[in-house]
């Protein structure tokens, strides 16, 4: 039989995509999804796209999540691919969180302070029973019974500031760094850090959250305070003398309280670890605030002993685009490299060095 | 293409890479940190490679790109369609008619010249990354040329199995200073990097490192004096064009052991074959 | 600073918060002498020796060194390779645990061969029969060359880690404890053999250690820290038998009532 080498690439690839669009209709029979039902029913996807596509607008996030059959990672690509085209036309200002539209607001560490503690939509205390009414569309909504809150809802963490008992975050010299702009460098600031950790793989920082609450880094952490709710985006124009409001965006705010046991130069205080991540995500928060606490284990002078306090593995690792990318590239051909394999084993085993040919010099 | 700038990547990265591009030419062998950025293509599967072509490319330029040594597999067809989209240049299979040729884990067998450029594909820039994983720790071991490590690696090869069992991606000396990854291609193609004449530019996108070899600079792998670098391929000929020296695929013809050995450079053999049967 | 001393430190200084780790000391090594720095600990005697490597930066005062060419350099003023330069060339260090030098998946010949092949030996044979001859010098059996030191005892890691730094005849080796947490009968062994190497080799060393009797063993002179200060100074033998400082005499009382 002759052999014709393969070819054909490019036919194929064609007809692999045809395959892949008539796989993401499924049965014609069924509706097509419209990114509004996404966008609205799929909201805690849609919020994950979001975060670690780095990219706030559900609609897009809502087309990805179509586009991608609902594997969030391949839509959070899809999102940063869109994202990384844009123009930028201007910084935002810090968000105030202090000022966020709150529509859940918990602390741990607080029975009751001003504000008060507000459930808000949440899956705690909801016992995971599957809901057979949801099977069929059209079941009754209950009417949420109460409005959300109003009035100030100052931080928690500013309540323990005022007794001088948590450590006073340094504010930032000059503009954050952007890791979309210039590479990671080591030592990593925390404003480049908790970027990183914004963008981050909520599976990977929930797994190095976990194993630092198991001894893997030797936290001690309480929930100070996790609220969610919509914060204003305000950038300032430089014709103008003022700031512009330019929407809101609904944000996931965690802030960890853990224990310092001081130093010769500090006394004992509570340091802050921190998580912010855009949409409703407090998995991603929590996780967030845990692993950014552990990764300032060098700064507070404790031993760097776990993978979660080890700046350089976290945030080599966090970012799951990088990470799929290079572990799925592992499909494409790489027979050349395979060959050269099977050569030199072939070789050694053999024990002799018939196999080889000189180097040409 | 509609909506996006010539090659994609907008003038201002463009500019940024090509800064990177000088430096790392200006510094031989050296890993040139740049903002890589998010393509739409994965991670590992040329971002790096895609964003130097897509820097470098003028609208004269013939582009051609191999992946596995062949224009045909599915990664180079993927990322010469890229080009021919975004930014509509001339493409070719034949090495010869190109003037950037972008590649994944192979060097053309013909000998590239002066008016050519070479841009690899890069997974893994630090080549020693295997035996240190910090890369806080690996940029002080370049700056002070501190590459013991690398020689134990080997020390330890020989030592344990009696030759250096690195196949591909072999730890190579540029220009005397720096230790440099050439990228996965078999060490069979590295003796081609040394003093070749055509500019040698690496890029690696997940990595954000770009790094280069200019022309005629001198790229030696590492070694032994007793135990000197050797390259390895398949000991037969080209079933398709009869080549006694270039690199072989090896293709499973049945399941009873049955093999042949045809070349891994498609437009190689194809010149091969229509010569002969001219 | 002496016109024939290897290293010489003169006004150090370094305080940690309100602790001074070192507080004015002067120190010199001579060629092919080992010097011990002894103390409690808590004493300075790990930050001397730190300051003196080139590790630990003095709030104040000079570390110098005398090249083979009789050249000074002031260890805390040269440049990063410089300095590593220095420590891979003619100097040496020994930890109180092997595994911080050692590398653990390398074989004992590769472990000992590193140093040949950093300074650039690039003849496999060479290197191989080198780290075999090493391996010999520190009483390890030449057919465990290519075993991994994970399979060593203690006492055979430290002779191990011995011949990893000496196998480049190094002028001056710093050891920190070096038999330190070994038993009494594999601390014997190894002190002999410390002795009898360093003697062969005419290599100085600057020897910090808690035990007055490693001292006594190894040490031509001797330097008594204390909160920072040297307290007492001399050859070992005048010092440990005709202590004169308070300070000393404890130190030399309480180990014969050991």
């Amino acid at each position: 039989m002759a052999y014709v080498a393969v070819k054909g690439g490019e036919r194929a690839i064609d007809a692999a995509h045809a395959w892949l669009a008539e796989d993401r209709r499924g049965d014609p029979a069924v509706p097509e999804l419209a990114t509004a039902q996404i966008a609205e029913q799929l909201g805690r996807a849609v919020d994950r796209v979001m975060a670690e596509g780095a990219c706030y607008d559900p609609d897009l996030a809502a087309l990805a999540v179509k586009q991608a059959q609902g594997d969030l990672i391949e839509a959070a690509f899809l999102l940063r691919a869109y994202r990384t085209t844009l123009p930028r036309f201007a910084d935002t200002r810090p968000v105030e969180t202090g000022a966020m539209a709150v529509r859940r607001r918990v602390s741990a560490v607080f029975k009751d302070m001003p504000g008060g503690q507000v459930l808000g939509p949440t899956y705690d205390y909801t016992h995971r029973l599957l809901d057979f009414d949801l099977a069929e569309p059209g079941a009754a909504v209950a009417e949420a019974g109460s409005a959300p809150p109003g009035g100030p809802m100052p931080g928690v963490m500013d309540l323990l500031g005022h007794e001088g008992l948590i450590q006073p975050e340094a504010g930032l010299d000059g503009r954050p760094g952007d890791l979309t702009r210039e590479p990671l460098a080591f030592p990593a600031g925390r404003d480049v850090r908790l970027q990183a950790l914004a963008r981050g793989d909520e599976g990977f920082l929930l797994a190095l959250g976990y194993s630092s609450q198991r001894g893997y880094g030797g936290a001690h952490p309480f929930v100070g305070e996790l609220r969610v709710g919509e914060v204003t985006v305000e950038v300032e124009v430089p014709e103008l003398d003022f700031t512009l409001d330019i929407g809101d965006v609904t944000v996931t705010e965690c802030q960890m309280v853990n224990q310092f046991k001081g130093s010769k130069e500090v006394p004992p205080q509570f340091t802050r670890g921190y998580g912010l991540c855009f949409g409703h995500s407090e998995r991603k928060a929590m996780g967030m605030a845990l692993v950014d606490r552990a990764m300032r284990a060098a700064e507070l002078g404790e031993d760097v002993t776990a993978p979660a306090q080890t700046v350089e593995f976290v945030l080599s690792h966090c970012d799951n685009i990088e990470a799929t990318g290079f572990v799925e590239h592992l499909k494409l051909p790489h027979y050349v490299d395979f060959q050269s394999e099977l050569e030199t084993i072939r070789r050694l085993r053999a024990g002799t060095e018939t196999g080889g040919v000189e180097a040409g010099e | 293409m509609n909506g996006y700038n010539f090659a994609y990547l907008d003038e201002q990265t463009k500019r940024m890479i090509r800064r990177a591009l000088l430096k790392a030419v200006a510094i031989p062998g050296y890993q040139v940190p740049f903002g890589s950025r998010e393509m739409p293509l994965p991670y590992g599967w040329g971002t790096g490679g895609i964003q130097v072509t897509a820097s470098i490319l003028g609208r004269a330029d013939v582009l051609k790109v191999i992946d596995q040594g062949a224009d045909d597999t599915t990664n180079a067809v993927s990322i010469r369609r890229f080009f021919a989209r975004t930014a509509g240049v001339a493409t070719t299979t034949h090495t010869a008619e190109a003037s950037v040729i972008q590649t994944r884990h192979r060097i053309p067998e013909a000998p590239l010249r002066t008016d050519q450029i070479i841009v690899y594909q890069v997974p893994q820039p630090e080549p020693l990354s295997k035996l240190e994983p910090s890369r806080a720790e690996t940029r002080r071991m370049h700056a002070l040329a501190e590459y013991g490590l690398m020689h134990v690696k080997l020390y330890e090869d020989i030592a344990r199995i009696g030759a250096v069992t690195i196949s591909y991606d072999y730890p190579v000396m540029v220009n005397g200073r720096h230790l440099m990854s050439p990228s996965p291609i078999p060490a069979f193609d590295t003796p081609k990097m040394d003093g070749m004449a055509a500019l040698q530019l690496f890029g690696a996108g997940r990595e954000k490192r770009i790094y280069a070899i200019p022309p005629y600079t001198s790229v030696k792998p590492l070694d032994f004096e007793d135990h000197p670098f050797r390259l390895t391929r398949a000991p037969h000929a080209c079933t398709l064009c009869g080549a006694a020296d270039s690199y072989l695929d090896e293709v499973v013809t049945d399941d009873r052991g049955g093999r042949m050995f045809v070349c891994s450079d498609s437009d190689f053999c194809e010149t091969r074959q229509s010569g002969a049967a001219a | 600073m002496s016109l024939d001393a290897l290293l010489s430190a003169q006004g150090l200084r370094l305080s940690y918060g309100r602790i001074a780790a070192l507080d004015g000391v002067d120190a010199e090594v001579f060629p092919g002498e080992v010097l011990a720095v002894v103390g409690e600990s808590g004493s300075g005697k790990t930050t001397l020796l730190n300051a003196l490597a080139g590790a630990v930066r003095p709030d104040a005062g000079v570390v110098s060194y005398r090249d083979r060419d009789g050249a000074l350099h002031d260890v805390h003023r040269m440049s990063a390779p410089a300095l590593r330069a220095l420590h891979r060339s003619d100097w040496g260090t020994v930890h109180q645990d092997p595994r911080q030098s050692l590398r653990m998946a390398v074989s004992a010949g590769g472990n000992v061969g590193e140093r040949l092949m950093t300074q650039g030996a690039r003849h496999y044979g060479d290197i191989r029969a080198a780290a075999i001859d090493w391996l010999r010098q520190v009483e390890i059996a030449a057919d465990r060359v290519d075993d991994l030191p994970r399979t060593f005892s203690g006492g055979m890691l430290q002779r191990l880690q011995i011949a990893r730094t000496l196998v480049t005849q190094p002028r001056l080796v710093f050891m920190d404890e070096p038999t330190g947490g070994l038993d009494v009968s594999v601390q014997a062994r190894l002190l002999d053999l410390i002795r009898d190497l360093v003697a062969r080799l005419g290599v100085a060393v600057v020897l910090v250690t808690h035990d007055i009797a490693v001292a006594r063993l190894l040490a031509g002179r001797i330097v008594v820290m204390r909160a920072g200060q040297v307290v007492e100074t001399g050859l070992t033998d005048q010092v440990l038998d005709d202590p004169q400082h308070p300070y000393t005499q404890l130190l030399v009382s309480s180990v014969l009532h050991a």
